[in-house]
């Protein structure tokens, strides 16, 4: 039997269940503003969202590759561009742009046209340090590490933060390989 | 009569995390299934290397004369097979049902933890609805 044909991003963005936006987007707030009031530094709320957000990413890469029917992807650029294109689209129905490669084609970021975690949030001059979408960075990471690609996220520029678009950036740290044995006698 | 005689999940180093058998033909004790399941995980890598052709990602398909034994790999490492009567049709697209189960009823639930054995009644439930032979021919969506 042929493999099942890939899906677009919108069409399962359709066929699945979805909350209502404003409801998703004040729990994540209250997520964040729990984490402020409990862990009370800034620095802290960072790596705590972002370590929610390597858990969450172990876990939805089965889910994107179940419901997506994506094949294994042949480089670092068409992982980029799938996650962009079908992984934005079927998790946070937005669609994403990949843009500035770096020459060896392992760095590159990730564009956020329209972001629906921030729909209400100014971030007041106490929190001027915090990566309020941190747990996007740390879905990403997860999820890449769950097929085997170390990767590094951080934000370069956050509208909340006075910049004027939402970007990531990808940095490939290493692939590792699937191959056994594994060497584990070095 | 049950065309599946039993199901397997194994984790990426190769535990056996979930066994199910149908049917009573085939049935194995704790000890054996784990020992199926650590076997084929080792047969499956083996024969990764012994392929002549590059890019070959290890055996979907065992035919014996008394059982086929059809197995699906996540590109995250987690192995599917179900062991069925030979000849079973449509063994392909249910194992991608069922990993579609395993990402909606034991890794959405918050209390699973990952690569250890799954204990998740929502997925035995939806599980067996899959499973009912006559559903098997309506899964081709």
């Amino acid at each position: 039997m042929a493999p099942a044909d890939p899906r677009s991003g919108d069409a399962i963005f359709a066929n699945v269940e979805r909350v209502n936006a404003e409801l998703f987007t004040l729990t994540y707030g209250a997520t964040v503003r729990q984490l402020l009031t409990d862990l009370e530094e800034v620095e802290e709320v960072n790596k705590q969202l972002d370590q929610m957000g390597y858990n969450i990413g172990i876990r939805l890469i089965d889910e994107f590759l179940a419901k997506s029917n994506v094949a294994r992807c042949v480089d670092f650029k068409e992982t980029a561009e799938m996650i962009a294109k079908v992984g934005f689209k079927m998790f946070l129905g937005v669609t994403a742009t990949v843009t500035n490669w770096d020459a060896n084609d392992t760095c590159c970021s990730i564009m956020l046209e329209d972001n629906p975690l921030v729909d209400f949030v100014e971030l007041p001059d106490t929190c001027q340090g915090l990566y309020y979408c941190n747990i996007l960075s740390g879905v990403i990471r997860g999820a890449l590490e769950m097929v085997s690609m170390k990767t590094e996220v951080t934000w370069l520029r956050d509208v909340l933060r006075g910049d004027d678009a939402y970007e990531m950036q990808v940095k490939l740290l290493k692939q590792v390989p699937e191959e056994y044995p594994y060497k584990d006698d070095e | 009569m049950a065309a599946i005689c039993s199901l397997y999940i194994i984790n990426k180093s190769g535990g056996l995390i979930y066994y199910k058998d149908y049917g009573s033909g085939g049935r194995m004790d704790t000890n054996d299934s784990l020992r199926v399941a650590s076997l084929w995980h080792s047969m499956h890598a083996i024969s990764q290397q012994l392929s002549p052709t590059t890019g070959c990602y290890g055996i979907e398909l065992l035919e014996a004369d008394t059982f086929d034994l059809h197995c699906f790999q996540s590109l995250t490492g987690t192995k599917f097979f179900v062991v069925c009567e030979p000849g079973t049709q449509q063994m392909e697209s249910l194992l991608k049902v069922i990993y579609e189960l395993y990402t909606d009823y034991v890794l959405k639930n918050p209390f699973y933890e990952m690569e250890m054995p799954i204990r998740c009644e929502l997925f035995d439930i939806n599980l067996s609805q899959v499973v009912q032979k006559d559903r098997v021919v309506l899964l081709g969506r």
